[in-house]
């Protein structure tokens, strides 16, 4: 019970990292149906520039209050992890809307190579460690001296991902950015017609699908306190093995999803092998695929004959 | 790409103007998008915290170099009015195209059996003509799995992101099956001392195959109903199960250490050694280890060879132009009494068996495998030939593979970049290969979507064998 | 004579298709004659097209038999034993018999020799013309086995079995009249050619039923007048049943034997041209009025 615990409470974290992933893959596949393969390697220039930001903040500026620091790391990340997506949608997606189905793919699979790659060059090829941020844990239950144990960092996670899904979810259905975009994931050519700039549309869910990923990053840097430019690959990976698990294009999907797969992980790892975790979501992956390619919350799709 | 930073606004008040805003919002642009990144570095000081360092300077050369280059276009190449003028005549290119492909074949096959000929005139002996050699190995490894390759992405257009798996099949049954003690055991005591060590490549050449083709059946039977995108992401989740197997499966593969001293490759039972039975004695030769390598150049070409036949066979049969069909319309298919699942399946156990037998020329060549050589990225690079050489053609294939190994070891030499006025002495010219393969990756498909030889050949005719432009033939969504 | 009363090559019993809460085919019963041009008519989304899609394979109908009998007319006894069975084909004395709705697509069309067009025409249009026709034989070039040796190696016996393929092939073309366009991409042909090129395609695969999926649809009248004889000569020369769906009146009055009317998915109407024609309950809904108010409605027209 008491490992349980805990390992709920660290499957839940990670899931919420997965979860906020695994909506910029579920948004940009929904609008131009895409798997937008470089967006794990966003998240990880998202933890970079996090990491730089918290280095200005801290070492050069000397501000102290970490609330105020992560706070503003959060904005900073957000901005240029957003502007990096725009970009990225702008260069390499863009002229190849409306192509060849396989081109934005092999592109996407370019700008993964070049971002991490990029990142690796411009960074360095070693991890980068930061000292370990909101230490203090509340300690829940003590059975005998295993103590089960919430984070601060945790709840700073699951409370931050809260908010923002909330928020999230307030733009897409209540806003008219969001209804565009649900215009454009019915029918672009139409949506065109009746005056929805797609365009502009599509830019800004690559924004906020790399935001929401940026935010990811930064919880990633606070949780595991380092950070390498290899680390979009694997989370990219899984966040979108999320997106497909909760139903690709449904946004309570992706989020139900990444948390699955985050708590699959966690008690795979505690009450199996360590070394198959990634084995496991990967199977996940296929075993979804396979028997349930709508996910659990996507629509099924006829067939038109 | 018109102007597509400065908007489309109807009233502009002179193209110079216009240019130049452009060019100033994308400087500014690419300077914020390298800030964080180049400006600033994360660097570690002995053991101690991490610090800044700071790099404004590259930063703002970037910038001012994106600033320039788009002027320069905006007023020459992306000149209003001069799109217009282009659209509409064939370009240059197809032109050259048209005029050189009758051509092509033979002299790429001419050029493929003489290159060793070639590399040795030129470098002038044997030992210094062995880079060289090793490259057209090399290259040639990659055409062939491009060729394999193609045959599930290019003719059934099944996207298949998890290739690198059967080819890590291939390379680890020859690996296990020529270094275990039992069968070498066994045939020793049947059918001679050294019998194994000498054979086991040719031997397990056909059973590599024949078990990559057995394991594409046994993926690909669940995964083949799947569409599009979702088989492609399937069909990576499979490559990397494999390979996370391989690193942690410790008592069957050896884990990460690998498998070291694999059997080398002998010329048909004899060896390449300088010893009385071997093959410079034999065929009366100073013994150099050079044959080897030469014999190993020959080996490889004539796999890709038997690849790229058996896939011309193929495409004129029934079952390959079912695969072309497949690749057009799924349900016209079933329509006509096609089995798709069957079909499908046929083509992803070829290609795969032929990934099989690269793999196990890989693991003869190296004599060495690790779950490292069968990454994804080793998956992606294969697909990117497929896609850059257009798919279904095996001239583009081979073209594009020619370019994309060739042209990434030739970065290896960019050593003339370490010079002091420069970039200095600390440049590592081989950490930029991968970053210019991804921006290349990119480039490449922004510039032809279709790759570099679109369209295909018809497999029968009645009158002339016609080509089907590019735009018609469909890519399949499976 | 009622062809398909006597000696039906296709028996429809129940037929209901639902999709979530759509009822698109609600129990639909009719047969088609052997040797007869059917035509199955109806306003739009009366689920023409859906019964199409159940009797070539494309959906598993919700409820409903569908018996297709090979050689000739099959027994009720045969029909009820098979279905009881639970199997999906059985050899019976007249031929063969097979129960359509428990074979997977393909086989509908290879063992049970049903074939079909598409109302958005569904050519293999990277494919040349002849390439097409090729396709279609697949299940005769396959005898010898998918990756047959002799075919792998081009053997005489390879070549003797393509060039009968080939002349099939030409044979189709002559018909539709395309051979000039043998070596042509499929998608580069006109409509009416690429409508024409799909049924030689649906042709060459060698069926004992045709079914085409508005066939006449964009047509021009020169073109449509061609497709009558074409399908008229298919049934005369070829003894291939056809069953159509379409929307064009002067085709399916001119060349059809029997005529079965849909709306809102039940069957309104079942006969010779001339019966449905003269049905109160087929104008009613051709004119979108209820049955009673026919009489006035037609006094209104002036007919």
């Amino acid at each position: 019970m008491d490992v349980f615990l805990q390992q709920l409470i660290n499957g839940l974290t990670l899931g919420s990292i997965y979860g906020l992933i695994a909506i910029g893959y579920t948004m940009v596949f929904g609008i131009i149906g895409m798997v937008n393969f470089a967006h794990g390697d966003v998240f990880m220039v998202s933890a970079f520039i996090g990491l730089i930001a918290f280095l200005l903040l801290t070492t050069v500026l000397g501000i102290t209050s970490i609330f105020l620091v992560l706070a503003i790391v959060l904005v900073v990340a957000m901005i240029f992890t957003g502007l990096t997506s725009w970009a990225i949608e702008r260069v390499a997606y863009r002229p190849l809307r409306g192509s060849f189905r396989l081109a934005p793919m092999i592109s996407a699979i370019g700008m993964s190579i070049l971002l991490s790659n990029f990142v690796q060059v411009a960074q360095g090829p070693r991890n980068k460690p930061l000292p370990p941020m909101l230490p203090d844990v509340i300690v829940l239950m003590d059975n005998n001296g295993y103590q089960v144990t919430l984070a601060y960092k945790q709840m700073f996670i699951m409370i931050l991902t809260a908010v923002l899904l909330g928020g999230f979810w307030f733009l897409v259905q209540k806003t008219p950015l969001g209804r565009a975009q649900r215009a454009c994931e019915q029918d672009r050519k139409m949506a065109a017609l009746l005056g929805v700039d797609v365009d502009r549309t599509i830019s800004l869910t690559f924004i906020i699908g790399a935001m929401l990923a940026a935010v990811a990053g930064v919880m990633y840097l606070m949780y595991y306190g380092v950070v390498n430019f290899n680390d979009g690959f694997v989370p990219g990976v899984k966040a979108f093995t999320a997106a497909v698990l909760g139903g690709i294009g449904s946004l309570p999907g992706a989020v139900l999803g990444g948390l699955l797969i985050g708590l699959i992980e966690t008690f795979w790892s505690a009450y199996f092998s360590i070394e198959y975790k990634d084995v496991a979501a990967f199977s996940i992956l296929a075993i979804t695929l396979v028997f349930m390619p709508q996910g659990l919350l996507g629509r099924p799709e006829v067939e038109k004959v | 790409m018109s102007s597509p930073l400065a908007g489309d606004g109807a009233a502009r008040p002179s193209p110079f103007a216009a240019a130049l805003k452009d060019a100033v919002v994308s400087g500014v642009i690419t300077f914020l998008l390298f800030l964080p990144l180049v400006g600033f570095r994360a660097t570690e000081s002995g053991s101690g915290p991490l610090t800044l360092t700071y790099r404004f300077g590259l930063c703002a050369t970037f910038a001012i170099l994106v600033a320039v280059l788009r002027l320069v276009l905006h007023l020459t190449i992306w000149r209003p009015g001069r799109q217009k003028a282009a659209r509409g005549t064939p370009s240059p290119l197809a032109a050259v195209g048209g005029f050189i492909s009758p051509m092509a074949k033979p002299a790429f096959f001419a050029l493929a059996l003489f290159y060793p000929l070639i590399a040795i005139v030129v470098t002038g002996g044997l030992t210094p003509s062995r880079y060289w050699i090793d490259l057209g190995i090399y290259i040639g490894s990659y055409v062939m799995l491009g060729w394999g390759l193609n045959i599930v992405v290019g003719l059934a257009g099944l996207l298949d992101l998890g290739y690198v798996a059967f080819y890590a099949v291939g390379a680890y049954a020859f690996a296990l099956l020529s270094t275990s003690v039992p069968i070498n055991d066994w045939m020793a005591g049947h059918l001679g001392e050294n019998f194994w060590a000498l054979w086991s490549f040719w031997v397990c050449l056909p059973v590599c195959g024949i078990l990559a083709a057995m394991w594409g059946v046994i993926l690909g039977f669940p995964v083949l109903r799947l569409r599009g995108d979702y088989l492609a992401i399937v069909t990576l989740a499979f490559g990397e199960i494999i390979r996370l197997v391989l690193i942690n499966w410790t008592d069957f593969t050896n884990g990460g250490a690998g498998i070291a001293s694999i059997p080398p490759i002998s010329f048909f039972g004899i060896p390449f050694t300088a010893a009385d039975d071997g093959f410079a004695a034999r065929f009366g030769l100073t013994f150099d280890p050079m044959h080897r390598i030469i014999f190993l150049y020959f080996v490889i070409v004539a796999l890709s060879l038997l690849t790229a036949l058996a896939t011309l066979r193929l495409r004129r049969m029934p079952v390959g132009r079912a695969w072309e069909a497949l690749r057009e319309d799924e349900i016209a298919c079933r329509s006509l009494g096609i089995n798709t699942t069957l079909t499908k399946l046929t083509a992803f156990a070829t290609g795969a068996m032929f990934g099989g037998f690269a793999g196990a020329f890989f693991a003869v060549r190296v004599r060495f495998v690790s779950p490292e050589s069968f990454t994804f990225i080793e998956s992606a690079m294969i697909l990117a030939i497929v896609v850059l050489g257009g798919m279904g053609s095996q001239m583009g294939v081979a073209a594009a593979a020619v370019f994309m190994i060739g042209g990434m070891e030739m970065l290896r030499n960019l050593s003339f970049l370490k010079s002091d006025w420069l970039l200095g002495p600390d440049f590592d010219p081989t950490l930029y290969r991968m970053l210019i393969f991804g921006f290349a990756m990119v480039a490449v498909m922004v510039w032809r979507p279709r790759g570099l030889v679109s369209g295909r050949l018809a497999t029968i005719f009645l009158k002339e064998r016609k080509k089907v432009s590019g735009d018609l033939v469909k890519e399949g969504h499976g | 004579m009622r062809r398909w009363e006597t000696d039906p090559i296709l028996t429809v019993d129940h037929l209901t298709m639902r999709f979530g809460g759509l009822v698109a085919v609600n129990d639909v019963s009719f047969t088609v004659g052997r040797g007869d041009v059917t035509a199955l008519i109806g306003p739009n989304g009366a689920g023409k097209t859906t019964a199409f899609n159940c009797i070539t394979g494309f959906y598993k109908p919700t409820l409903g038999r569908l018996a297709l009998a090979h050689g000739g007319a099959p027994t009720t006894e045969d029909v009820e034993a098979l279905t009881a069975a639970g199997q999906a084909a059985a050899t019976t004395q007249a031929g063969a018999l097979f129960l359509l709705e428990r074979l997977p697509d393909h086989k509908v069309s290879s063992k049970a020799r049903v074939a079909r067009t598409f109302q958005n025409i569904r050519l293999f249009s990277g494919m040349t013309v002849l390439e097409n026709l090729m396709v279609a034989q697949h299940q005769k070039l396959i005898r010898s086995g998918l990756l047959s040796p002799s075919a792998l190696l081009n053997l005489p016996s390879w070549r003797r079995q393509e060039k009968e393929g080939m002349d099939r092939a030409l044979h189709w073309l002559e018909k539709v009249d395309l051979v000039e366009r043998a070596d042509d991409p499929a998608g580069d042909l006109p409509y009416g050619d690429q409508r024409r090129l799909e049924i030689a395609r649906a042709m060459c695969s060698d069926p004992v039923l045709l079914c085409l999926d508005e066939p006449a649809a964009g047509l021009n009248p020169r073109e449509s007048a061609a497709l009558n004889t074409l399908l008229l000569s298919i049934r005369a020369d070829y003894g291939t049943s056809v069953l159509l769906i379409e929307h064009d009146m002067s085709v399916v009055m001119e060349i059809s034997d029997h005529v079965i009317v849909l709306e809102y998915g039940k069957k309104i109407s079942d006969g010779t041209p001339a019966e449905v024609r003269s049905d109160p309950a087929v104008i009613a809904a051709y004119l979108g009025v209820d049955e009673d108010a026919v009489e006035a409605v037609e006094a209104e027209v002036g007919l």
